[in-house]
């Protein structure tokens, strides 16, 4: 059980850095594209993201009998 | 709701002095008059309140004693205050008040019910106690009785409605009794002259009672006595009325006889006289004839007197006869009343042929007096002619008849005058008598009738008289008659009942035997039986001692064959468990060591080695069975492991000790983890006897447990870790259920260890 906290831990953050990282991205898009390269939409879709992240994690925490299952393909 | 009204004001009044001033202060902007009277009033109306609550509760308190009783539990100094101001509290009088109220009630109603039946023994006491001194004793007797009935009854109905008395009865019984007795001695002092009388008849009623019934021989031989006085007095009887029979049929005899022949006599005297008057015969036969009469008139008058006298003579032994009669007739004895009554018969036939006898002399002596008074007449006459005669001619001689020449012819014709005078006067006596001839007749007519119906009555009465003896002697006769037949009836039925008496004997004597037969029948069969059960006892006692030496020859070998089985058997066990044993240790060596690369060894085998040792007993068996599934595929983990992986495990729980089971949000996370790198706690605490809530603490418990897990106790230490909650619980449940599973291999190893050590130890011998 340690260790799937441990794990736990690493996903979480892997996730919400990910979230992060795209919705800065996702931001930077959209401020060039729409709002004229404003710094709002950036924050905003970052934080976003990282908001998402946090949410996500905070939710696996709680719920820890939901079991992430892995798509293995066919080889 | 005083006390809030009272706590209210109490704490209201500090308010209300608090804020009064400032109220006070801007009333007193309006009214320029003091602030301090204000302050006061309000001070004083505080105080009111406070003393008027204070005192409306005394005064309620005392009015109502719940209230106060209430007042004082809940109210520190209420008992004491309220104790100065009303007295101290009526506990005795005043609580149970009601109680008492209900329990006096039963307790008077049932004294008021003793009281009346009290009050009415005591008055009928009284009465009783009265009676005997005033009211004699027979009158007071059954007074007495009465009431003592009465007070009994009395006294029956005080006990059972109450438990309490019994003194009115034994009082009544007391009262009663004395005079009582007073009334019995007064009673029998009465009755002692009337007793006198009754009591000698009584003794002999009582001295009668135990006199059993006569013996057959006595009964007999009074019968026999009896019959013997009744013969003899039949005798004597018989003898008597015989002889005076024979007396009285002599004396009737002759007296009919002399009657017969003074009958005779005065007949022939009558007819004699007749002749001697009518007959016109010559003077010698005359004389003749009037000798002839005489002769039979003395005759007459001798057979007459002998008649009487034979008749008084027959009278009397009548008489006798009848006496005779009448005697043997107070006698009563029956045998005796056919003689009487044929004495009776013969009397009465005597006495018949006497009247008759008698009646005829009579008539005969009636007729003879009819034609004496004619002679009388007709020598009247003649004599008073012979004096007319004498008269007129004195010289005449009596003898006229000779004289008819001698007679001169002034005789004759005097004597004719005389003659025809008397003619006349005879003619004029005739007509005279003609014509008084009917008044004569009528009268002689009378006085004929007159004698008639005298001797018509006195026939009539002879006759009744003697008609009233026939019927009599009939009614007697038939009497004997209808006695004889009742007697042969009765002898009949006698024989009959007799004959039944006999019958019923037979067969009371034929049930007896029977009765008598049967017991004896009984008496055998029982006697026999006793014989027979005594023989059988007797047999059935050897039988037993010779089954019981055998029993025990045979238990004693029984015993030494089993003892050596069991030897064997035994032996056999010892090996078993040895066996057992040996597989156990096995099992527990498995248990503690783990091979180098994996973590754990599967306990299968030596489970199944286990299993087999002990394929007989049902209780390694099932220990050998409940070893869990995981720990004998898998196998299970050392406590070495156990215990380091706990220490990788501390760290986590540490950093999630905040985390509850709500699992709270990541910023708690962050700050639990800030916790744990700020918190220091001791790596290995003794832990405590009894857990209190604050070593719930996970820091704490973690200290706990590492300290028991370095001192091997896993046990405590699951317990410790089991006390986690929420995320760290959650983290740990893992170890938990390794940690769970080798103390449950453990328990089940240890318990067959122990198992084969008894096993062992039961069996093994000190060889």
């Amino acid at each position: 059980m340690a260790e799937e906290y441990g794990r736990k831990w690493d996903r979480c953050l892997a996730d919400t850095g990910v979230k992060t990282v795209t919705g800065l991205g996702v931001g930077f898009l959209i401020s060039v594209l729409f709002f004229k390269k404003r710094t709002w939409p950036v924050a905003f879709s970052s934080g976003l993201g990282l908001g998402m992240g946090y949410a996500n994690c905070q939710h696996d925490f709680r719920s820890p009998h939901l079991i992430h299952g892995r798509m293995i393909k066919d080889q | 709701m005083l006390r809030a009204c009272l706590r209210g004001a109490k704490a209201t009044a500090p308010k209300n002095y608090g804020r009064s001033p400032l109220n006070g202060l801007q009333h007193s902007r309006h009214y320029t008059a003091g602030e301090t009277s204000s302050a006061a009033k309000v001070v004083a109306a505080g105080l009111l309140t406070v003393s008027s609550g204070i005192g409306g509760t005394v005064l309620y308190a005392k009015w109502n004693h719940k209230f106060r009783s209430s007042v004082e539990k809940n109210v520190p100094y209420a008992d004491w205050l309220l104790g100065i101001t009303l007295g101290p509290a009526p506990q005795d009088s005043s609580s149970p008040i009601k109680k008492q109220m209900e329990l006096v009630q039963p307790p008077s109603m049932m004294e008021k019910q003793v009281k009346v039946p009290k009050a009415k023994t005591e008055k009928k006491v009284k009465d009783t106690a009265e009676s005997p001194s005033v009211v004699p004793p027979p009158t007071a007797q059954s007074i007495e009785e009465t009431s003592q009935e009465a007070s009994a009854e009395a006294g029956h109905i005080i006990s059972a409605i109450s438990e309490v008395q019994s003194v009115p009865a034994p009082c009544d019984t007391e009262a009663a009794a004395p005079p009582v007795d007073e009334c019995k001695e007064c009673h029998e002092g009465k009755d002692t002259p009337v007793a006198a009388e009754v009591h000698p008849e009584t003794k002999a009623a009582v001295a009668a009672e135990p006199l059993k019934e006569r013996p057959v021989e006595e009964v007999a031989a009074i019968l026999a006595q009896q019959d013997q006085e009744e013969q003899d007095i039949l005798a004597s009887v018989s003898t008597t009325l015989e002889d005076s029979l024979g007396s009285s049929a002599k004396a009737t005899l002759q007296a009919i006889g002399a009657q017969e022949a003074a009958l005779q006599a005065v007949i022939r005297h009558t007819l004699k006289l007749k002749e001697a008057m009518e007959a016109e015969v010559p003077p010698q036969e005359k004389s003749a004839q009037w000798k002839d009469l005489e002769a039979a008139l003395a005759d007459r008058t001798s057979a007459v007197s002998d008649a009487s006298a034979a008749l008084l003579k027959a009278n009397e032994a009548l008489d006798g006869l009848k006496s005779e009669i009448d005697k043997s007739k107070a006698l009563k004895v029956a045998a005796t009343r056919p003689l009487v009554l044929a004495a009776e018969e013969n009397l009465h036939k005597m006495v018949v042929d006497l009247d008759k006898v008698v009646t005829k002399v009579q008539a005969a002596e009636s007729e003879a007096k009819i034609v004496s008074q004619y002679s009388e007449l007709v020598n009247e006459a003649k004599l008073q002619f012979q004096r007319e005669v004498t008269s007129l001619t004195p010289e005449i001689q009596a003898n006229w008849k000779g004289l008819t020449g001698k007679l001169s012819p002034d005789d004759l014709n005097a004597l004719i005058a005389h003659a025809h005078r008397r003619i006349d006067q005879l003619n004029r006596e005739l007509a005279e008598q003609r014509v008084r001839e009917q008044i004569h007749i009528d009268s002689a007519l009378e006085q004929q009738k007159l004698e008639d119906q005298k001797a018509l009555d006195k026939a009539v009465n002879i006759a009744v008289h003697h008609i009233k003896e026939e019927a009599r002697l009939e009614q007697e006769r038939k009497l004997s008659e209808l006695r004889e037949v009742m007697e042969a009836e009765m002898r009949t039925q006698l024989r009959r009942q007799a004959a039944a008496h006999t019958d019923h004997v037979q067969d009371v004597l034929k049930v007896q035997e029977q009765e008598l037969r049967t017991e004896a029948d009984q008496v055998l069969s029982s006697k026999l039986l006793e014989q027979e059960t005594l023989h059988r006892q007797l047999s059935q006692e050897q039988l037993d001692n010779f089954t019981l030496d055998m029993n025990t020859a045979y238990a004693r070998l029984k015993g030494m064959e089993e003892a050596i089985d069991s030897h064997v058997i035994a032996e056999d066990e010892a090996r078993k468990a040895h066996q057992l044993w040996l597989s156990v240790e096995a099992l527990n060596y498995t248990l503690k060591t783990a091979e180098g690369d994996a973590a754990t060894k599967p306990l299968q085998s030596s489970a199944q080695a286990v299993r087999d040792s002990c394929a007989d007993s049902d209780f390694a068996l099932a220990l050998a069975s409940a070893l869990p599934k995981e720990s004998l595929e898998r196998g299970v983990y050392s406590e070495a492991s156990l215990r380091a992986r706990f220490n990788s495990l501390r760290s986590v729980v540490r950093r999630v000790a905040l985390i509850d089971e709500s699992h709270n949000s990541l910023f708690q996370y962050f700050l639990s983890y800030v916790q744990a790198a700020l918190l220091f706690e001791e790596k290995q605490e003794v832990p405590p006897a009894q857990l209190s809530p604050e070593d719930l603490d996970p820091f704490k418990l973690l200290s706990y447990a590492s300290y028991c897990l370095e001192h091997g106790d896993l046990e405590l230490a699951a317990k410790l870790v089991n006390q986690l909650r929420g995320e760290a619980r959650r983290v740990a449940e893992d170890w938990l259920t390794e940690a769970r599973l080798t103390l449950e291999t453990r328990q089940v190893v240890s318990l067959l260890s122990a198992y084969a050590n008894a096993m062992g130890l039961g069996t093994t011998q000190a060889s």
